[in-house]
């Protein structure tokens, strides 16, 4: 698994924690747990509310068909590999 | 008997439905059913959880011309799966996904065949036909089935596309009809209603999408000829405003499941360049009025249909309905036709369409092994617009909170699941055994309050730090 800046990891598990009012803190989040269901236990109403701050932070917009969505979501690392090579800003 | 059109458009080469920007007329439309009716089980029941929504219109189709009937229950948890097949021995899953787990004896959507041209005729259904079933989720855990049968279903529709003049076609040049995008899916009522029986029964289209992020909306509504509308919920409509991207040219956006605030209702019509209705009815009543929100706060009910107070209820009675239906809302009549809408009993729950009741909540909550007390809590909602979650009290020495989500998990839908999940030596009941929403309200405020946390050092800290760490 490739390493990913731990700076921009650490900045979107901030924003996830912001947006969705998360009952824990940026740094308590496994990077490589599921995001969805068993891990953080996040459901599709929140992929919506991370998938708004992190399109207006990084420009760059989400789409369910077009990339692997299920895999941009699957973990804090692939979701921070998704920003680093799509961000626009 | 009186019979009604399966669908009513004037010829059967008129489209129905878009799929990937290409035109379904309806002659292969019922050609699809006619071929999956073919292939479906012998049981009466019939799952269809088809994402595509085309998909799913044809499954229902191919149901009602074999005389079966969609089961639509609020939630496809393993639990109510369980209910469903307790309901019903022979139910059965029509599915359009590769990794379905739904388990039921299950149907994949077939690779239909090249349609030849043939004369084929729209059915005409028996109005008195039970069609499908809904399940709003009762206080005991087990869901109450309401049957809906299609003379009430269209009849239904047809007021609301009398309100929406969709069959008028009003400033539609000959050959056009309406694209309805929908961001809801069709497996609960508004959906079924406004994106499937609505096109049906008004001579128009349905788009086979249901777009998730704003960008998919966008994408979706880019793929269907105008004119388009939208059909849509407050949190949608929010998300894509704010995603400020370039909607394509609406004539109407229709909004149910939460009520819609003022504010976003300008918001919308403003950026949309389209009126923006809001719809008000439920899994009971189907939908019974409208209401125009940046014209003011009543709601104008649909024309032959009357509220009524019986004993401690207000009842929908009329138009659709067979008999009369009590409301679950607070409502204040102000005409005959009028009312103005004061929030929802209590008890009930509504997160994003998805509705439940705390009853209901707590009874699975409680059957749980392990778990001596427990309770649910609605907290007050801070805006109509950002979906408000619940949070709950738990009184379970022997499980942690990861044990206790994963058992939640399967018995609720995941929207309801809590947040926070709080661990606690005991729920203030009173001397009755009641428990009274202010105490469980003051209990949560202590706990969740940050002031509270860095000073207090009680016995859900160590929980709430469990729950973290299951991360």
């Amino acid at each position: 698994m490739v390493e990913n800046d731990p700076t921009l990891q650490l900045d979107i598990a901030e924003l996830m924690v912001q947006a969705l009012n998360l009952d824990t803190t940026a740094t308590d989040i496994d990077p490589d747990a599921p995001l969805y269901g068993d891990g953080l236990g996040l459901d599709s109403i929140d992929i919506l509310e991370v998938a708004l701050v992190i399109s207006k932070r990084y420009g760059l917009q989400l789409k369910a068909d077009s990339e692997d969505n299920h895999r941009i979501f699957s973990s804090l690392h692939n979701l921070t590999d998704y920003v680093a090579t799509h961000k626009t800003k | 008997m009186p019979t009604l059109p399966l669908l009513t458009h004037i010829s059967l080469d008129k489209i129905v439905a878009w799929q990937k920007g290409a035109p379904i007329s309806v002659e292969k439309f019922l050609a699809d059913a006619a071929h999956l009716a073919v292939l479906l089980p012998s049981g009466k029941h019939i799952l269809n959880i088809c994402r595509d929504r085309y998909h799913f219109a044809v499954g229902l189709a191919a149901a009602i011309i074999s005389n079966k009937v969609s089961l639509l229950p609020p939630t496809h948890t393993p639990e109510m799966v369980q209910q469903l097949q307790a309901f019903s021995a022979e139910v059965f899953c029509l599915h359009d996904n590769d990794d379905c787990t739904i388990a039921l004896p299950k149907l994949r959507y077939p690779a239909m065949p090249e349609h030849a041209a043939s004369n084929m005729a729209i059915p005409q259904i028996d109005a008195q036909q039970l069609v499908a079933i809904v399940f709003p989720s009762g206080s005991t855990g087990t869901p109450i089935p309401h049957a809906k049968k299609w003379g009430s279903l269209v009849r239904n529709v047809q007021a609301q596309d009398a309100r929406l003049g969709l069959s008028e076609n009003i400033g539609l040049s000959e050959n056009k009809s309406y694209s309805i995008v929908g961001t809801v899916p069709p497996q609960h009522m508004y959906g079924f209603e406004s994106t499937i029986l609505l096109p049906l029964q008004s001579g128009n289209a349905l788009s086979s999408t249901q777009p998730f992020y704003p960008a998919d909306i966008c994408s979706a509504l880019q793929e269907t000829p105008a004119p388009r509308i939208l059909v849509s919920t407050p949190l949608h409509l929010r998300l894509l405003l704010d995603a400020e991207l370039e909607v394509p040219e609406l004539v109407l956006a229709l909004s149910a499941t939460a009520p819609l605030s003022n504010s976003l209702a300008h918001k919308a019509e403003a950026s949309l360049k389209a009126p923006l209705l809001e719809i008000y009815g439920s899994t009971e009543t189907g939908q019974i009025a409208t209401r125009r929100t940046t014209q003011g706060e009543a709601w104008q009910l649909f024309p032959d249909v009357r509220l009524t107070q019986m004993i401690e209820h207000i009842c929908a009675v009329g138009g659709h309905l067979e008999s009369p239906v009590p409301l679950s809302d607070i409502i204040e009549s102000t005409s005959a036709e009028h009312f103005l809408l004061h929030g929802r009993t209590q008890d009930l729950i509504n997160i994003a369409g998805k509705r439940s009741s705390l009853a209901n909540l707590n009874h699975h909550l409680n059957a749980i092994d392990g778990v001596i007390d427990g309770a649910f809590f609605m907290p007050d909602e801070a805006s109509h617009d950002h979906v408000t979650r619940l949070s709950a009290c738990v009184v379970a020495p022997s499980l942690t909170a990861s044990n206790l989500l994963a058992a939640l998990r399967t018995r609720i839908d995941p929207v309801f699941l809590p947040r926070p999940l709080l661990f606690v030596e005991a729920l203030p009941r009173n001397s009755t055994g009641k428990l009274p929403r202010e105490a469980l309200k003051k209990l949560i405020a202590n706990h969740v309050n940050p002031q509270h946390k860095t000073t207090e050092q009680s016995t859900t800290q160590p929980a709430q730090k469990m729950q973290n760490k299951r991360l």
